[in-house]
């Protein structure tokens, strides 16, 4: 599913330049569920970015689904985007101005269709049924959350990338979003991402990667 | 299936979602317009009214007045050197003449019962009817009949008529003109507003006012009149008429080489074009002057355009990384601008239009909205909007997702 060989990005800081990820060679399986941990800076945000096709590595290859990611232009990397990766933000990400249905519909619409009847089974699938007409102001964070996850979801993507999907929220909320993305995963085998601090959440995924300094330091098999 | 509709929705749905902020930048372009739309009416209303005025005296009119003629560095105040011999003379010798009408003017004291005013008399020819395009409103004109045998009848003009009958029907009516009596058997429609108009004068048989006044005789013993009138029958060849006319009189008057010509023609053929080059001018001139509201309110639509895309950062940033494309962020923006601008074309024109109707109404000027105006200025208020959101919507495609996301 994901095939990361030799990934290096390096970003210009001024006149220096700063590693960020410094030979990261990854192989993910279609169905894995995979926490990755490390230190602030260790770059787990940018490998996130990068496997979502929202940057491009500065050096190495990527293969998504056999296919060679890593050189190809903007307009291409959001088309492989908006069909193969579903997004979950830590900060949750939904249009304000806009109504639970109208933000999971935004998730179909540059994903090459899917109409309202598809939005609202996602939003079926968080529990969310009800509140499809409230904006993200009138709902809590746990539920703002879950109308992010039945965005990613409603494209049926392969990929779901989740960075600290819990961050913002209290631990109970927490709870409940990952066993909404655990029973995701368990029941329509979605390859599923997850980048976290929270070592009890790492546990219930079935690989931990650990990153530090931008090298993969460890792995561990839960 | 739905899919061509999306953009458009979601460049309404930008626009609705920010109703105070759209409605001031439309406001720019509504002013714009309008003012484009009202200043080039009114531009077009006025050429259009001194043409129908042209018009009206006919534009085949050619009209020939003694000039002021200088002797020895002197002014001589206004010549009398125009004769009916001279008409005579054109009538016959210049090609393309249709009819001539010499005419002479005095001012005689016009008495009916108790009213009495004083007036233009002017002597004119049967065809002087046909040559100034005079309609008659009531009665009818003298004949060649009446001309031949000097009979005493008169044509009013409409204030002349109001002023000694008022309301009454004046046909058949004696009055005193001057030394003589005469009877009226006509009055003219009126043409108001006009130079030269008939309206406050009255009309006779050049051979029935000489016997009220004296008509003057030049040195030559030619009888002395106060213009020529005459129409030509090629309106095409109003140029080359006047050519011929002034050195038929030229001769005429003995006038060598060097001299000052002692008379004026005046084609009105000439004097329409002349008219409508200066107002096509002022209409170009008002319509520039209205063009620069409406950039200024493009360079708003600009700014607003810049300031909605910074703020709308982290929108782009999501919608980037939901899979849209650069093309479809900036077609997104483009759509906005245009949006704005096509709607505050629309009510631009319709305050513009309103505006121009006002400006009828209080009748001191007439005003013509054309179907041309209204396009050009819809279109040319869309183009704005294109061209001022180019910029702002290719911003905000080219942004980094990643950054987009994390501004706040």
């Amino acid at each position: 599913m994901i095939k990361l060989q030799d990934i290096t990005k390096v970003y210009p800081m001024g006149k220096r330049e700063l590693t960020v990820l410094n030979g990261v060679t990854l192989h993910i399986e279609q169905g894995d569920l995979v926490a990755i941990m490390g230190p602030s800076g260790s770059g787990k945000s940018t490998l996130l970015n990068l496997i979502g096709c929202l940057d491009k590595p500065t050096s190495g290859n990527y293969y998504l689904e056999d296919r060679e990611v890593s050189r190809l232009s903007s307009g291409e990397l959001a088309k492989v985007r908006g069909q193969k990766v579903g997004f979950i933000f830590q900060t949750f990400n939904l249009l304000p101005r806009l109504s639970a249905l109208a933000n999971v519909e935004l998730g179909l619409r540059y994903s090459g269709g899917g109409d309202r009847h598809q939005a609202m089974e996602a939003l079926g699938k968080v529990g969310l049924s009800d509140r499809a007409n409230h904006r993200p102001t009138e709902l809590s964070g746990g539920e703002q959350q879950r109308v992010a996850i039945a965005r990613a979801l409603a494209k049926n993507p392969p990929l779901i990338l989740a960075d600290e999907p819990t961050g913002n929220l209290d631990s109970r909320s927490g709870e409940e979003i990952i066993s909404i993305l655990t029973s995701l995963h368990s029941e329509q085998g979605i390859t599923l991402l997850v980048v976290t601090h929270d070592a009890n959440i790492a546990h219930q995924c079935q690989r931990i990667i650990y990153l530090k300094d931008g090298q993969v330091v460890a792995e561990e098999k839960v | 299936m739905k899919k061509w509709f999306e953009p458009f929705s979601t460049a309404w749905n930008g626009v609705v979602t920010h109703k105070l902020r759209s409605f001031l930048t439309m406001l720019g372009i509504v002013i714009g317009v309008a003012a484009v739309i009202s200043l080039m009416s009114i531009g077009r209303g006025t050429t259009a009214q001194i043409l129908a005025n042209i018009e009206s005296m006919g534009s085949d009119l050619v009209t020939i007045r003694p000039g002021a003629f200088t002797f020895g560095g002197v002014r001589g105040g206004t010549a009398q050197t125009l004769t009916q011999e001279d008409a005579a003379a054109i009538s016959e010798q210049v090609a393309y003449i249709d009819l001539v009408a010499p005419s002479y003017s005095a001012n005689l004291q016009l008495v009916v019962g108790s009213e009495n005013m004083n007036t233009q008399v002017t002597g004119v020819t049967p065809e002087y009817q046909a040559v100034q395009n005079l309609e008659i409103a009531n009665g009818a004109f003298f004949t060649e009949y009446d001309y031949q045998r000097g009979t005493k009848v008169v044509v009013l003009g409409s204030n002349v008529k109001e002023t000694l009958f008022g309301d009454a029907d004046p046909i058949g009516q004696q009055m005193r003109m001057g030394t003589i009596i005469v009877r009226v058997i006509g009055v003219l429609e009126s043409k108001e507003g006009m130079m030269g108009s008939p309206d406050d004068g009255i009309l006779i048989p050049l051979t029935a006012l000489q016997q009220a006044v004296a008509q003057p005789r030049t040195a030559q013993g030619e009888r002395v009149v106060s213009s020529i009138a005459l129409t030509v029958s090629d309106e095409e060849q109003a140029d080359h008429v006047v050519d011929e006319i002034t050195s038929l009189l030229r001769t005429r008057h003995r006038l060598g080489p060097g001299v000052d010509d002692d008379f004026n023609i005046m084609s009105m053929e000439e004097i329409a074009s002349t008219i409508s080059e200066v107002t096509g001018t002022m209409t170009l001139l008002l319509g520039a002057i209205a063009a620069i509201s409406l950039l200024v309110g493009g360079i708003g639509v600009m700014n607003i355009m810049l300031v909605s895309v910074l703020e709308r950062t982290r929108e782009i940033g999501i919608r980037k990384a939901l899979g849209a494309r650069e093309r479809d962020i900036w077609i997104q923006f483009l759509l906005e601008a245009a949006f704005l601008t096509f709607a505050g074309g629309i009510i631009g024109v319709i305050v513009g239009w309103a505006v121009s109707y006002m400006v009828s109404a209080t009748g001191f000027m007439t005003t013509l909205v054309t179907a041309d105006i209204v396009i050009l200025a819809v279109s040319v208020s869309v183009a704005i909007g294109l061209f001022f959101g180019f910029y702002p919507a290719w911003n905000a495609s080219r942004l980094n997702p990643i950054e987009a996301l994390r501004s706040e």
